[in-house]
């Protein structure tokens, strides 16, 4: 975990979602800095995180991850703060508010999907199939395994230049986590704890997401009372990368907003 | 003189040589344009915009895809070609990495093609700049990967076969050792009789064995051993000792006679084969009424001495001195010792794997002395409390306890009539 940023600003949790890990934000953070205290965390089993302190057990849920965010705020002891979550840690996001209001003073939705799974008018997406499909894929180690994770996790003794630059370098994961942590965030349906969240929330969602289409950034903002709703001018489901600078405007405008 | 490598890259003075017929193929390759060459490579390009627009394509990855090339150009996305499972691990993880490192390479991902068909490709990205630094568009070169992910499926299934394997393999050894030492031990009408079994490793049957069983009205007879080794063969001499044991006992309780009857079966069984070795505590209990105690019989071959934790807080070794190896000589000489076991008298064995742990904090081996230590800082304890102390002192050891530990202890309670003590064990 790293705090940087001005010490007189309002204090932002910056979360990251499946697939990468802190990194994810480097291209926003210098910006987000000149108006707050910024932290960025690696969850459990990403990134630079204690892996040995990942468990089947805990993080087959989001409920483990949601524990570890209300933990991270409770030790942080700085008020408040405002939770930005992308894309499965915005749902995080609304399950940690959902139980600990008082630590959470703003919550900004990344690309959030509740449910990436179609279900009579909901329109998640993708179809179970679509997601098994996936699953499949995972479990028998073809995406995560064989091609970026493994030089990193196995080494790669046939190029071992290749294993060292990858091994310092971005979204290193375990395969065997990855499995868990994608079941976890495309199984997940957190469509009925939208309306349960009761801090300020921006829905920031990409214009063009295959992930998370505007159908369910459209509904997201419906679920959560109040909420307000801006659609990046981004392709993909990480505006955070392909948009950093829109994206960290909007943040800011919500975060110094009324 | 050497083969020369590619036409674009090819030597000129290659080109002017004098010989003719080797002039004549070189030309054609000259001949060979950058635009066939893009169009015709062995691999699939394709050039997106940074929003992931398809701009441009070559011949080569159409025809693997069954696509003309104005139903790519403009209209699709590099991720529409994509499975849906390439769709979410392109999104994840493919796209944020392009980003931040400029180029990713190797990603296994599958392509679909016109008709629905599957492709699978290794793909690699990079990023091209404009003047300025800015990204400008992605260019992507596509392999065809058939073979490769064949093979990978393989690697695959033999890994899931090989865990399946380990599996049954731990199942069975489990269960093989289930049969080799008792699920529950039979209760003792005035003594409190606990144990604990630490297996070294999931994989392989343990070579430690003990038991308690019932021989007459107001006796029982019990023992603890190791045999040497571990494995299947280790199970065939476990279960040989177990079953012998157990038969002398009905036949000659006295437990020298019992040790001499398992050390003749050793020796005629294992006789052409490798010497089969084991330690054995044999012990005989005759209760002397509920409120008094038992006395006890036991004798030693080559086995870690038992330890009689007392009611008065002393602890000592029993020793059996001189008592051999089961299994070497045909005529082996075993010690007897004998013992009262009183009200808070607590008698404990065990097998070498509790003091031969390694301890680098005591220089080696945590060792007899240690233990007697241990068992002096614990007395008087009943059984029960005893095998649980001794369940954390081996937890305590972590990798240093590489070997299976029994443990066994019987204990008789103290009387739970007011204040009042009885004597302990033998002075």
């Amino acid at each position: 975990m790293s705090v940087t940023g001005r010490k007189d600003g309002p204090v932002v949790v910056l979360a990251h979602g499946f697939g990468c890990d802190q990194n994810l934000w480097r291209l926003v953070v210098p910006e987000l800095e000149k108006h707050f205290r910024v932290v960025l965390f690696d969850h459990v089993g990403a990134g630079g995180s204690d892996v040995s302190a990942w468990s089947p057990e805990r993080y087959s849920t989001l409920d483990g991850y949601v524990q570890d965010v209300i933990e991270l705020c409770q030790e942080l002891g700085l008020g408040p703060v405002t939770f930005v979550g992308h894309s499965v840690s915005s749902m995080i996001g609304v399950l940690a508010v959902v139980q600990e209001p008082g630590l959470f003073d703003k919550l900004v939705l990344l690309t959030p999907s509740p449910s990436y799974i179609d279900d009579g008018d909901y329109r998640g997406g993708f179809s179970e199939q679509d997601i098994d499909e996936l699953l499949d894929s995972l479990d028998s180690n073809y995406l995560g395994w064989s091609a970026t994770v493994a030089p990193v996790i196995m080494g790669n003794p046939d190029r071992p230049e290749l294993g060292e630059e990858l091994t310092n370098s971005f979204c290193r994961m375990d395969p065997e986590i990855a499995r868990v942590f994608a079941r976890v965030t495309f199984l997940s349906d957190n469509r009925a704890d939208l309306s349960k969240v009761s801090v300020p929330t921006l829905v920031a969602e990409s214009a063009r997401d295959t992930l998370a289409p505007r159908e369910v950034g459209a509904f997201v903002h419906r679920q959560i009372p109040g909420s307000e709703l801006v659609t990046l001018d981004s392709t993909g489901h990480c505006p955070q990368l392909s948009a950093p600078q829109e994206t960290a405007e909007a943040i800011i405008a919500f975060v110094q907003g009324s | 003189m050497t083969v020369p490598p590619g036409g674009e890259e090819a030597d000129e003075s290659w080109a002017v040589g004098d010989r003719d017929q080797e002039q004549l193929p070189f030309t054609a390759l000259l001949e060979d344009s950058v635009e066939d060459l893009y169009e015709n490579a062995p691999c699939g390009y394709l050039s997106t915009l940074m929003d992931g627009r398809i701009a441009k394509v070559n011949r080569t990855l159409l025809q693997w895809l069954g696509y003309r090339r104005e139903e790519l150009v403009g209209h699709k996305q590099f991720s529409d070609l994509l499975t849906i499972g390439g769709k979410l691990y392109h999104e994840t993880h493919f796209s944020p990495l392009l980003r931040m490192q400029g180029e990713v390479s190797g990603v296994a991902l599958e392509l679909k093609a016109a008709d629905g068909s599957r492709l699978p490709a290794l793909v690699t990205s990079t990023v091209k700049k404009d003047g300025d630094g800015e990204p400008l568009l992605i260019r992507t070169t596509i392999l065809d990967a058939h073979d490769r992910r064949a093979y990978e499926r393989e690697l695959l299934r033999a890994r899931q076969e090989a865990d399946h394997e380990r599996e049954r393999l731990q199942r069975l050894a489990t269960t093989l050792q289930r049969t080799l030492i008792p699920p529950a031990l039979e209760p003792v009408p005035g003594l409190e009789v606990a144990a604990r079994y630490h297996f070294a490793s999931a994989d392989e049957v343990g070579g430690d064995f003990y038991d308690l069983f019932p021989l007459a009205p107001g006796r029982w007879g019990f023992f603890m051993g190791d045999v040497r080794g571990k494995g299947a063969n280790a199970a065939v001499v476990t279960s040989l000792a177990r079953y012998t044991l157990r038969a002398a006992a009905v036949s000659d309780p006295v437990p020298a006679a019992v040790l001499a009857n398992l050390n003749t079966a050793l020796n005629r069984e294992f006789q052409e084969d490798e010497p089969r070795f084991c330690t054995v505590i044999f012990g005989l209990l005759t209760s002397e009424g509920e409120e008094t105690g038992f006395h006890v019989v036991l004798a030693g071959g080559g086995h870690p001495p038992a330890v009689l934790l007392r009611a008065d807080g002393s602890a000592d070794h029993v020793p059996t001195p001189g008592g051999q190896l089961l299994g070497v000589v045909p005529d082996a000489h075993f010690t007897t010792a004998t013992l009262e076991l009183r009200p808070g008298d607590t008698l404990l064995l065990y097998t070498d794997g509790l003091t031969e742990a390694r301890t680098p904090g005591l220089g080696g081996r945590y060792g007899d002395e240690a233990l007697l230590d241990f068992a002096r800082s614990l007395a008087p304890v009943p059984a029960s409390g005893a095998v649980a102390a001794l369940t954390d002192l081996l937890g305590s050891f972590g990798e240093g306890l590489d070997d299976d530990t029994a443990l066994l202890a019987m204990g008789v309670p103290r009387e739970h009539r007011d204040g009042e003590e009885t004597g302990a064990g033998p002075r």
